[in-house]
């Protein structure tokens, strides 16, 4: 109990540096939780485009990313016959631009495609989708920045497209999208009898390996890879993630570099108080737990604030109506454990100089000079 | 083992420096220059002398917090650098008081004297039972949870000694105990420090100016200029 009084004791004692450790502690949390909170959900949804009622993803070897990714009609139409495939779905992705919004994503897809079928149509039905070559579906969130609605025309990229319908889903890419009928998305992207991705579901997941091992036989120029193994290696998430977990990062190296200032300014400032707790029989390793508890303190406490003011951040983030369904601002609990953790030991390893300092002060230096 | 040296009439030596200097400054100044020095348990010595003659120098030596550049100090018949541990020696088997209280300010006086029992590892139960005798004899009892600054000064120097005492050592040096206090204070504090001696059979080594109060140690060991005069050894 005393010994845990002597670690708060010195931070009360200097109530406004430990504050100013903490905040930065708390922001740099708050900044790492943010950052990876968004990045990973907006990760999340993209995967969730492509899992969409799939377990399997067929695209273009070696692309960089979806986009640039080129499927032929015949692979579609041989691997549609195979017996492990349930139902093979193309898609064709494409960005587009409108008067207000320089990104749209466009979807070219078919009528059978989950994504419409699961949907809920708030204005139209997927029975009208494809009927012209000119008919779009849009997103909920795309009908209201185009001020669309229900058989409405809209000026998207060099087209004009009537509106055959309105639909509201749970992806926030989805609900800000534009889903045209295939064969027209690839004319508008000049990809002629070609799709972006397939998604597969499988009769039965066991298919699985072999399904894989099939395509890489039959279309050496394409991948097959689970939903799973997908997110874990396509190149794009890889860098978002690594993106957002660097940036955090650097925000707690900062939070990590003001604990260090205020660890050292509170060994410095009590060199005879640890001189005197050495002569009353303090080891090395309990003058150092001192310090390295001051600093978890700090983290501790950094971290916790820090927490509050991410999920406040996050929440305010989500009430924005730009945002809205945009960005998945669900916090995982391993990231607030990733975020905790990193914050702890940012904090002791600000302690760390200090306690070495500490620990190698002399009592009789520092009490010679009475 | 009795030591093949020691009169079996006479208590133990429990502190010794032999032909032991110190110098600061890279040698620089000279501090020490081959103190020898005996102190039997028990025994009351003041170490008087001016400032700078290497008292508080010796006492540091004496109490394993410095080291000597030659010759050699002993704990209860063990050499200093041989000592298993310093850790133990401060923990356990001496006490230091000092001439400022170098008490923690945030702390109570409670919490302050608590801190050697800590560093030991003292169970809760025996170092408040411990508290309680000390503050008792040095009448403190209606203070243990006031804050130091609350405290007078000779209060605070009582503190510091009952911290001192915490861990029953049975050596005590004392650097100028009284050296910042006022007469009548000086005099109450120094009372309690060779009562305390006496019942605890503590060996005292006391550096003082205060020639009146060193008068009334069993012994008076003078130094000058780093070294040692005394009238009536041992």
């Amino acid at each position: 109990m005393i010994f845990f009084k002597l670690i708060l004791t010195n931070l009360l004692r200097h109530r406004i540096r430990s504050l100013i450790s903490i905040a930065g502690i708390a922001f740099s949390v708050a900044a790492m939780l943010t950052i990876v909170t968004i990045l990973q959900g907006a990760v999340g949804m993209f995967s969730g485009i492509l899992s969409s009622d799939s377990q399997i993803i067929v695209f273009e070897r070696n692309v960089s990313d979806l986009f640039f990714s080129n499927v032929p009609a015949s692979a579609l139409a041989e691997i549609s016959t195979w017996s492990s495939v349930q139902h093979a779905d193309p898609v064709l992705f494409g960005v587009v631009t409108s008067a207000d919004h320089p990104i749209i994503t466009c979807f070219g897809i078919t009528a059978n495609d989950a994504r419409l079928r699961k949907a809920t149509w708030l204005e139209g039905s997927r029975d009208n989708f494809a009927r012209s070559p000119n008919d779009v579906v849009l997103g909920q969130r795309a009908a209201e920045f185009l001020s669309a609605h229900l058989d409405s025309t809209v000026a998207i990229g060099h087209g004009s497209f009537h509106v055959a319908g309105i639909i509201q889903t749970a992806n926030g890419f989805e609900d800000g999208g534009v889903f045209m009928p295939l064969a027209a998305a690839q004319d508008f992207f000049h990809k002629p009898g070609a799709s972006s991705v397939i998604t597969i579901k499988l009769t039965d997941k066991k298919f699985a390996d072999d399904f894989k091992q099939r395509v890489k036989e039959k279309f050496p120029d394409l991948i097959a890879l689970e939903d799973a193994e997908f997110n874990r290696s396509y190149s794009q998430f890889k860098i978002l993630k690594a993106t957002a977990w660097t940036v955090g990062g650097c925000g707690l190296i900062l939070g990590g570099l003001g604990v260090a200032n205020t660890m050292i300014m509170s060994v410095f400032t009590r060199i005879r108080e640890i001189a005197i707790l050495r002569v009353n029989g303090f080891s090395n390793l309990q003058i150092a737990t001192m310090i390295f508890g001051e600093s978890a303190l700090v983290s501790v406490f950094g971290a916790l604030t820090g927490l509050i003011l991410g999920a406040a951040l996050l929440y305010i983030l989500k009430l924005i109506p730009a945002l809205h369904g945009y960005v998945d601002v669900t916090v995982q609990p391993l990231v607030i454990l990733v975020v905790i953790v990193l914050a702890f030991l940012t904090g002791v390893a600000g302690a760390l100089y200090p306690a070495i300092y500490a620990m190698r002060i002399r009592a009789v230096e520092a009490l010679r000079f009475e | 083992m009795t030591p093949p040296h020691a009169n079996p009439a006479q208590p133990p030596i429990v502190l010794r420096a032999a032909e032991v200097w110190k110098s600061y400054d890279d040698g620089a100044i000279t501090v020490l220059k081959g103190v020898d020095f005996e102190a039997i348990e028990g025994q009351t010595v003041a170490l008087c002398g001016p400032s700078g003659c290497g008292k508080s120098t010796l006492l540091h030596l004496l109490g394993g917090l410095d080291e000597p550049d030659r010759g050699r100090v002993s704990v209860n018949s063990v050499e200093l650098n041989r000592h298993r541990s310093r850790l133990h020696l401060l923990r356990y088997e001496i006490g230091f008081v000092f001439q400022l209280h170098n008490l923690i300010p945030d702390l109570t006086l409670e919490e302050n004297c608590l801190i050697p029992t800590v560093a030991a590892g003292i169970s809760r139960a025996s170092a408040q039972s411990r508290l309680q005798e000390l503050t008792d004899r040095t009448g403190l009892t209606h203070r243990l949870h006031h804050r130091i600054q609350k405290l007078s000064g000779g209060e605070r120097q009582r503190t510091a000694l009952c911290r001192s005492l915490m861990n029953h050592p049975r050596i005590l040096l004392a650097d100028e105990p009284t050296g910042s206090l006022d007469e009548a204070t000086s005099s109450t504090v120094f009372d309690l420090l060779l009562d305390i001696a006496a019942t605890e059979g503590v060996t005292l080594v006391m550096a003082t100016h205060d020639r009146a109060l060193a008068a009334r140690c069993d012994r008076l060991v003078e130094m000058h200029d780093g070294r040692i005069r005394e009238p009536h050894p041992l």
